[in-house]
């Protein structure tokens, strides 16, 4: 199966060199990055070229990192039913920068891009309908990036005076308690109280 | 039900109506914009996300254990086929192999699974185009299997059952046995609601060649699972990507031909069929003395101590403690698995940064790509057939708003 791999991922990396920038196979998976700006010609290529034929496209999905000069990347999974293998490209961009659709080659990329659109708010350029899908109507905020709170920003409850469902900011009575479960045969990063009485004690005797 | 008049300039006018979000066709919660010339439908325009609940975050936020749960959730209509991809993906990350049993146990329950939702899909697709006697009849057979369900997890829906390397704890003998007089009864209950929908003059009028999908469109729309077959592709991951214990199971991949909702609701009726098929298989397999053993790997971090061992080693109670606390490191990495959920490839994208929570987990539903194809599928219809391609389509909204 990798040897299979292998050999496609060669085959992709010579026939689109001036795109692809780099490629592995991890898992049993082949993932193919390339440059943002020539997704539309790789996808077509991969589609129609005979040893590929990547002819569905199963996903389009963003990952956030923020530490990144370019914070997201974009996931691209397709799927061969003819060849019956499957590919993961990938590419990577930042808040301000769009990313040309894909819907030329695969109409179904139209609700995966607003779905990252909706989701991380990645640009996609030439999007005919680029509206929120997923969120209300009227969010603002991009949920999944990673520096949104779990929690959200507003909660909405029914007014009795105004008749009418209200937006309000979240309230809790007690914190999203997230648990830093570092463990203490690793060391933990941070002091535990009591402990500084220990390196006291140390210097006294 | 009128919204508004669109004034087209022109001599004829486009009607706006909304669909949902509460309507009994819509099968769940689906708000369409339908614009309409007269009673033909011009342009849908498919508003979900009434009933996101933002699974993804927070998976982010929990344990790969705590996360099981939220697979329930997805397709509340076949939960364990969900916690399948979840499991497996976790799986091939930490590199865990399953028991034999655990993996008869799972497909069992995943085929379950399968004829749990196309029972509520078969029958209430045919109420959705007017007959309300088939939804009575599926769910009494749908109320037993969730009775499996629940003497095998606890609960009759929201199972967590799978885990990491198996599932949790082992069948009683006398739920295999019922499950497998349970597949002997089935069959002639299917044959009745045959007799009821396939030769039904009404129900042949709305369906056939309502909502025809043609193989360009199977391709470019990335539809998977009956959408596929229907239209005359045998494509199916548990025979072409076998996983599990697929491979060692009989069982065909019924094809449609026209690809159109008739046909699909004929394949849903055939694979209820060979799901029994694989059902009474695992029985069999699961009662034979020679199959006893481990449903759970023991060899796993993910996997909790023994009870008895828990009250003399100190070992096992720290570990039970970290287990249920902590969780598990998982490498670092990424992996895309996918299985064939009854409505399609339900896919699990999990990116691990080397923590105990994902850091990264998309849930690739098959609904969300086939209710993308809503508006290419129902232009040109009229309104009344658009309840029976989204009856066709199988949509869930849990798996599609998530």
């Amino acid at each position: 199966m990798s040897e299979a791999l292998k050999v496609l991922g060669e085959h992709i990396a010579n026939a689109q060199d001036a795109a692809v920038t780099g490629w592995s196979i991890a898992n049993g998976e082949l993932t193919v990055e390339i440059h943002r700006d020539r997704i539309e010609a790789v996808l077509t290529w991969l589609r129609d070229d005979p040893a590929c034929r990547f002819t569905t496209l199963i996903d389009i999905c963003g990952v956030d990192y923020p530490q990144r000069a370019q914070r997201f990347e974009v996931v691209y999974h397709l799927l061969s039913m003819h060849q019956n293998h499957r590919i993961r490209v990938k590419l990577s961009t930042d808040e301000e920068t769009p990313v040309p659709t894909v819907i030329p080659v695969y109409p179904v990329a139209d609700w995966f891009e607003r779905e990252a659109f909706d989701m991380y708010g990645i640009v996609f350029a030439d999007h005919p309908d680029l509206r929120r899908l997923l969120t209300d109507y009227g969010f603002e905020g991009y949920p999944l990036r990673k520096d949104f709170p779990l929690t959200g920003y507003v909660e909405v409850r029914w007014d009795e005076e105004q008749k009418r469902v209200v937006y309000e900011p979240v309230e809790l009575v007690q914190e999203y308690r997230d648990f830093d479960f570092m463990s203490p045969w690793e060391g933990a990063k941070y002091i535990i109280p009591g402990d500084e009485k220990a390196q006291d004690g140390q210097k006294g005797g | 039900m009128a919204d508004d008049l669109i004034e087209t300039g022109k001599s004829e006018r486009n009607f706006t109506i909304n669909f949902g979000p509460q309507h009994p066709a819509a099968h769940g919660v689906l708000r369409l914009v339908l614009e309409l010339d007269g009673e033909v439908v011009e342009r849908v325009d498919p508003h979900i996300g009434l009933l996101h609940r933002g699974t993804e975050k927070l998976l982010e936020h929990k344990t790969y254990l705590q996360g099981i749960g939220y697979f329930d959730r997805l397709d509340y209509v076949a939960p364990m086929n969900q916690e399948h991809a979840f499991c497996m993906a976790a799986e091939k990350l930490a590199g865990i192999t399953v028991p034999k049993r655990g993996e008869y146990v799972r497909v069992l329950y995943c085929e379950i699974g399968r004829v749990l939702n196309h029972l509520l899909n078969v029958t209430t697709q045919a109420m959705d185009v007017g007959a309300l006697t088939p939804p009575l009849w599926g769910f009494e057979e749908r109320e037993k299997l969730m009775v499996f369900y629940e003497r095998a997890s606890g609960s009759r829906m929201h199972a967590h059952y799978f885990r990491p390397g198996g599932v949790h704890q082992d069948l009683p003998m006398k739920l295999v046995e019922d499950i497998r007089a349970w597949c002997d009864q089935f069959p002639a209950k299917l044959d009745d609601i045959d007799s009821l929908l396939t030769e039904n003059r009404i129900f042949k009028q709305r369906n056939v060649d309502i909502g025809v999908v043609t193989k360009e469109d199977v391709l470019a729309w990335g539809f998977s699972g009956v959408m596929v077959r229907g239209s005359g592709l045998a494509w199916d991951l548990r025979r072409s990507q076998p996983y599990s214990v697929y491979d060692e199971l009989k069982f065909d991949i019924p094809v449609g031909k026209n690809g159109d909702c008739y046909d699909r609701y004929l394949c849903r009726m055939e694979e209820m069929r060979e799901s029994v098929k694989i059902m009474i298989q695992c029985c069999d397999w699961l009662m034979k003395d020679e199959n006893a053993g481990e449903v759970l790997a023991t060899d796993s971090k993910f996997s909790p101590p023994r009870r008895a061992e828990m009250k003399r080693s100190m070992e096992a109670l720290i570990q039970h403690f970290k287990l249920y606390t902590e969780g598990v490191r998982v490498e670092e990495g990424e992996v895309y698995v996918a299985v064939e959920a009854p409505k399609g490839e339900f896919g699990v994208y999990l990116v691990s940064d080397g923590s105990n929570k994902p850091y990264r987990l998309k849930i690739r539903a098959p609904g969300f790509a086939h209710l993308a194809a809503m508006d290419y599928m129902s232009k040109g219809h009229m309104l009344a057939d658009v309840s029976a391609i989204i009856g066709s389509l199988d949509v869930v909204f849990g798996e599609i708003d998530r």
